[in-house]
């Protein structure tokens, strides 16, 4: 599960592969497509929806797949998970888009109950307890490196007014610890504005 | 039953409002996560919370399903199941309404500023929630050289993150720390 996310203004990325896309999927299909992306999710789910959408299955082309993932990114909520709404509707209607999203939300659900249930059995034995440290430190290096390639990808050698933008969110939201309502009004509305005159 | 139902909604409207506010996916509300269950209402302790975080991400499926594992630590599979209805629901809403009307927005000006205007907060945010994590994990010198050897596998390697999440829990089980 761990994701690296592509920041939203990624380049379009060419795929090697110029054949043409299948026709699209029924709602059942969609479900096991979507829960075989879930299950694969291990390093990255946005990845493997790449490589089961477009490259596996041919239900999108490299550009359309872009295309839709851009505008998932400017909506709230998990991208992959704006992604099967959208694709489950462009495929299959309303009917579509519950398929996708069961299909990707919800075995992984159940086995988070099942793990819940395991850890609050389990993870006070003394035997697993340092298991349970070393995995709670790996994964705190794992989000470290996250942020860190997408700063990289941002930076390009030059600072821009936009990592101030970066640098007032991590403040409010992590030293400050502000409520997000905060943060957000505080800091979107500067943003858009500073995006806005940067395009002109 | 009435403490239960209080949790209940507690759990709703927490989650319902992180499901509008997840400005670049679920990792970018890990901290008002944090202040909300931790600090506000005390539900669980800064250790558990990093640990349900590392288990959660070292299994498969969307980021999103923490919330699933945190809200059963909070109230059971019902609030498992509660929470992950709140967290999705508000935003999917909003994705099935953008679905309908796609076409109308793929090269509009507002758009591209939106999503240009969403980027360095997502960031931010993100890197807010490294730092929650962070603290709550890192309280001796083993740990914190844990989480830099796991951050230079993920960051100059290109290996699968798992191994790194493997390789922690398993000098853990050995008794490391």
């Amino acid at each position: 599960m761990p994701e690296l996310q592509e920041p939203a203004l990624s380049p379009a990325s060419s795929s090697t592969a110029a054949e043409p896309r299948r026709p699209l999927p029924s709602p059942g299909e969609l479900f096991l497509g979507f829960a075989q992306i879930a299950a694969c999710g291990f390093g990255g789910v946005m990845a493997w929806s790449r490589r089961i959408i477009v490259e596996d299955r041919r239900w999108l082309t490299p550009e359309e797949f872009n295309q839709q993932l851009a505008l998932c990114q400017i909506l709230p909520g998990g991208n992959i998970l704006n992604f099967s709404v959208m694709f489950g509707y462009r495929a299959g209607g309303t009917l579509g888009s519950l398929a996708a999203l069961a299909g990707l939300i919800g075995p992984p659900t159940l086995l988070m109950i099942l793990a819940g249930m395991l850890y609050r059995r389990f993870g006070d034995l003394p035997a697993l307890r340092g298991m349970f440290v070393g995995l709670a430190a790996g994964a705190a290096g794992l989000l470290i490196a996250t942020v860190a390639k997408m700063v990289g990808t941002t930076v390009k050698g030059r600072l821009r007014p936009a990592h101030l933008i970066t640098a007032a969110t991590f403040v409010t939201a992590g030293l400050l610890r502000w409520p997000l309502p905060w943060v957000i009004v505080a800091v979107m509305p500067v943003s858009i504005a500073l995006a806005w005159w940067e395009r002109r | 039953m009435s403490d239960d139902s209080d949790v209940y909604l507690a759990l709703l409207a927490i989650f319902a409002a992180c499901s509008l506010l997840a400005v670049g996916g679920a990792n970018a509300v890990v901290p008002e996560m944090h202040r909300q269950t931790v600090d506000v209402h005390q539900w669980l302790s800064d250790r558990t919370f990093s640990e349900l975080f590392a288990l959660a991400q070292a299994s498969p499926g969307p980021n999103v399903v923490f919330v699933a594992l945190l809200g059963h630590y909070v109230a059971g599979a019902p609030g498992a199941l509660l929470t992950m209805f709140a967290m999705c629901a508000p935003s999917c809403t909003i994705a099935y309404g953008m679905a309908r009307v796609i076409d109308r927005f793929k090269e509009a000006p507002w758009r591209i500023v939106i999503e240009a205007a969403l980027v360095p907060m997502t960031i931010g945010l993100i890197a807010a929630s490294a730092l929650v994590v962070a603290r709550a994990a890192d309280r001796s010198a083993a740990t914190v050289a844990i989480t830099a050897a796991s951050f230079a596998l993920c960051y100059w390697t290109r290996i699968t993150p798992l191994l790194a999440l493997a390789l922690a829990a398993a000098l853990g089980l050995m008794g490391v720390f």
